[in-house]
């Protein structure tokens, strides 16, 4: 079946579905900071604003694979830097635990990701989210863990 | 369902160049709870803001979402929108394609997709929105000052002169604190007694002052508004109603033992007034040297006492005040020298510290103001001084700099030149840093008027041959060793946390760094803040300063604090923390995870099984929790929520954006 004869299936390239939480003190302002700068990235990942990396819960993470995103960044302050003290140190903590719980369950390490980006670090928003998406097109769409649609 | 409405902007052309707003504007009419969805030029704008106004009456809207520019820059706007129209300002959410998609995804078809995503996920997340109400606390309006050094003072002073009462509680017998060792103070040269006596005497004599010295912090409880503070009033064992502060007692007190003041190179005796300017200038009995309270022989000052005042029976006396604001102010410790070995710190009684020269060339130090070295009290010659002792040391665990040595070496130089012309000091330094209005200056004369040698490099070795100090080092700048026969060596010990510094910390709640300065909120924004609201730090507890850095942080700090006393009550935040009581556990782990210590678990009772019965829940302090949300995930339970964002409101968001 060509994709003209099928019209669910557009003749679209594959584009992978990234959800981002985003701290609103430091990643979500350099996200704010990429676009005041103009700097061009691809559109595959989307921030959920929380308003602490800490506030990340695991059920979050686990709810957009089950739903079918393909990877998932979260992404806050520096360790050391939160807004609010230590919430990133639970963060990486947790973020560590759950890394390899979901590689125990098949799912590639690179499809869930950390990282601390300031409010002034627009340039490594823009690479990170890059990056990401790049990495995840050459994964392809995630199967795992997914619930049937 | 809830009646939503969306509201698309243009931002100009800056969205619009780059999504098509109609079209975002068309597809969210489809999305659930939406009954109107719409897009203009400036949603921002006054036009724009009646617009949303009028259709939050006309279609009787529970809530809306504004797709524009980052939150971050127009929420509160949205917000104040929504509550003019009569809506809870907290059923507005924004979703950012202006910064996210128009301004970073220059392809139009797909940043219209992303900002249709990111509308959808505004929608879902609104549906569930409820309306939010901050709560408000009354405050206490009084202020305690912990430390009453020169910032402790001067905050204590500015506090009180705004018209709010203050206690200034210093765990010495007399406030001052280092200022009051100093003789003469940089860059002015102004003598530190002159400048620093009156302060004491008008913060003892301020009628919005209460001075309680010889006193501790025992505990903390409370928060931003209403600390309730448990305080220590030490034993003094002299009444200080009958004391007129003669002085007879300390005349014919028998027993004498090295003066802390005086940095043990004087005497004072068992029952003392630390110095002549003491406030309060009345003595206290200091129990561990006290011939009676060790074993029951003496009892002369007693005895001596015109007015009965002297009080061996007398206790340490444990009280509790409200405060609605506190301002730490405790200040520093010199560096313990004898870490450096090497230089015979600690051992070679010649080799002394700033603070000893400070007392050795004071007027009514225990040399009365003549230079004699602490050894053999001959007048030295060649004085050295080395600086960088306990900063700058990788090595010694001190890698800051302590700020004040660098100049206060220069005021030594220029002192000792002055009572001593026929001296010569040589300084080691590894940098000159006089970062300071009026300081390079002095610098400069140190070096040219006052005839001071300045060597550049680091000392290896300072020992004993006779009555000479050999002190060996290296001058970088000529790359060849040097060697100095000195009579007196001083060591530019830096600055220390207090030692019990983290102690403090934790009973106040707030944070301190690897080394135990304590942590300002925000380096740059919030220099004088801590994490703990309502809480606020003052001088040299924060890290090394000197005494106009001191100063000016002790006003900031005491601003935080009146104006946080002005206010009739405290609004707090609305998006915080809420326990639903009905699964929480009690197990407590919300509690250690709260860096706020927002969260205290408490006792209910309620029915069960037809039964009364307790159980122990958690219970979130409205007024102190800031909204983080690190107890909702600790909660293994799923009873803690954080209000504005749910754990149903983010889920619905995860759904939506993966729903395409
Ligand atoms: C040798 C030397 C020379 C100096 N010369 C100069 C100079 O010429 N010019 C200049 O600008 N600066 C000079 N300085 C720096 C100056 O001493 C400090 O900037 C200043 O003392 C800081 O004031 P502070 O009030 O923050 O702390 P401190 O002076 O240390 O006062 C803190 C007070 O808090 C009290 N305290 C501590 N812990 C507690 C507690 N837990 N509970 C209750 N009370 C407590 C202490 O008893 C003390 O009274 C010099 C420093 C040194 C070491
Ligand atoms: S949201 Fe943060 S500040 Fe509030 S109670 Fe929970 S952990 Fe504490
Ligand atoms: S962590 Fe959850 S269950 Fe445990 S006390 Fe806190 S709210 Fe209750
Ligand atoms: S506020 Fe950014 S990680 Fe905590």
């Amino acid at each position: 079946m060509s994709a003209v004869d099928n019209p669910k299936q557009p003749a679209k390239e594959w584009e992978p579905n990234i959800v981002g939480f985003a701290c609103n003190w430091c990643t979500y302002a350099g996200a704010d900071l990429a676009g005041l700068s103009r700097m061009q990235y691809p559109p595959n990942v989307k921030l959920v604003r929380v308003p602490c990396s800490g506030r990340t819960n695991p059920q979050f993470v686990l709810r957009a694979f089950q739903k079918g995103a393909d990877a998932v960044l979260v992404a806050g302050c520096h360790p050391g830097d939160c807004h609010y003290a230590t919430g990133n140190y639970f963060t990486r903590r947790r973020y560590l635990l759950m890394q390899r719980m979901l590689e125990f369950m098949g799912i590639d390490p690179r499809r869930f990701q950390a990282r601390w980006i300031s409010g002034s670090e627009a340039p490594k928003f823009r690479d990170v989210v890059t990056q990401m998406t790049e990495e995840i097109k050459a994964l392809g769409p995630n199967r795992k863990l997914r619930e049937e649609i | 369902m809830k009646r939503i409405g969306v509201f698309v902007c243009h931002c100009g052309s800056n969205i619009a160049n780059t999504v098509h707003c109609e079209k975002v504007a068309q597809v969210a009419k489809d999305f659930p709870g939406v009954v109107l969805s719409t897009d203009y030029k400036y949603m921002c704008s006054e036009p724009g803001q009646v617009m949303i106004q009028e259709a939050i009456r006309e279609h009787n809207l529970d809530g809306y979402v504004v797709a524009a520019c980052s939150p971050r820059m127009h929420e509160p706007t949205f917000r104040k929108c929504a509550a003019r129209a009569g809506m809870n300002p907290y059923m507005v959410e924004q979703v950012n394609i202006r910064e996210q998609c128009s301004w970073v995804h220059a392809n139009k078809e797909k940043g219209t997709e992303k900002s249709i995503d990111l509308l959808r996920m505004g929608v879902a997340k609104v549906v569930k929105n409820e309306p939010l109400y901050s709560t408000t606390i009354p405050v206490t309006k009084r202020s305690l000052v912990i430390g009453g050094g020169i910032a402790g003072i001067q905050a204590a002073l500015d506090i009180a002169n705004a018209g709010y009462p203050v206690t200034l509680l210093d765990r010495e017998h007399t406030i001052g604190g280092r200022m009051a060792q100093v003789d003469k103070t940089f860059p002015t040269l102004d003598c530190s007694a002159c400048i620093l006596t009156p302060k004491m005497v008008e913060a003892a004599q301020h009628p919005n002052i209460e001075l309680m010295t010889y006193a501790e912090v025992e505990a903390v409880d409370g928060f931003v508004g209403n600390f309730d503070v448990t305080i220590r009033k030490k034993a003094r064992y002299v009444d200080f109603d009958q004391c007129t502060g003669c002085g007879a007692c300390t005349e014919k007190c028998p027993k004498k033992v090295p003066s802390e003041f005086e940095m043990e190179l004087g005497m004072r005796k068992a029952i003392y007034t630390p110095f002549p300017q003491a406030v309060p200038n009345k003595p206290i009995i200091d129990a561990k040297h006290c011939r009676y309270l060790l074993d029951g022989k003496c009892g002369i000052c007693k005895k001596v006492c015109p007015t009965g005042a002297v009080d061996y029976e007398q206790k340490d006396e444990l009280i509790v005040e409200r405060f609605g604001a506190i301002v730490v102010a405790t200040g520093f410790e010199q560096f313990d020298i004898s870490a450096y070995e090497e230089y015979g710190a600690g051992k070679i009684p010649d080799v002394i510290t700033g603070l000893h020269l400070e007392r050795l060339m004071n007027a009514s130090g225990p040399t009365a103001g003549k230079i004699k070295r602490p050894s053999d009290g001959k007048v030295p010659e060649k004085i050295v001084f080395v600086k960088c002792v306990g900063s700058r040391d990788e090595a010694k665990g001190r890698p800051y700099c302590s700020k004040a040595c660098c100049m206060y070496v220069a005021k030594h130089a220029t002192l000792l030149k002055e009572k001593m012309p026929n001296s010569k000091s040589y300084i080691f330094y590894m940098d000159v840093r006089t970062p300071g209005k009026n300081y390079e200056e002095f610098y400069a004369r140190t070096q040219n008027e006052y005839d001071a040698q300045y060597i550049r490099g680091r000392v290896s070795k300072i020992f004993q041959v006779g009555d000479k100090l050999i002190v060996r080092g290296e001058d970088s700048l000529l790359g060849r060793p040097v060697e100095i026969e000195a009579d007196l060596v001083v060591l530019a010990a830096g600055m220390d946390p207090r030692g019990d510094a983290k102690d403090l910390a934790r009973t106040l709640g707030i944070s301190y760094d690897q080394h135990g300065w304590f942590t300002e909120a925000h380096p740059k924004l919030q220099p004088v803040e801590t994490h703990t609201a309502g809480i606020y730090l003052a001088g040299a507890c924060q890290g090394p300063k000197d005494i106009p850095d001191s100063v000016a942080q002790a006003s900031a700090a005491a601003v935080k604090a009146a104006g946080l006393l002005s206010k009739p009550e405290l609004t707090s935040e609305a998006m915080t923390a809420l326990c639903d009581e009905a699964i929480c556990s009690g197990c407590g782990l919300c509690q250690s995870i709260c860096p706020y210590k927002s969260i205290e678990i408490k006792s209910i009772n309620e029915r069960y099984h037809g039964q009364m019965r307790q159980r122990r829940v958690s219970n979130v302090n409205q007024g102190l929790c800031q909204g983080c949300g690190a107890c909702t995930v600790a909660c293994p339970s799923g009873a803690m929520n954080l209000k504005g964002f749910t754990n149903d409101q983010i889920l619905a968001e995860v759904d939506a954006l993966c729903q395409r």
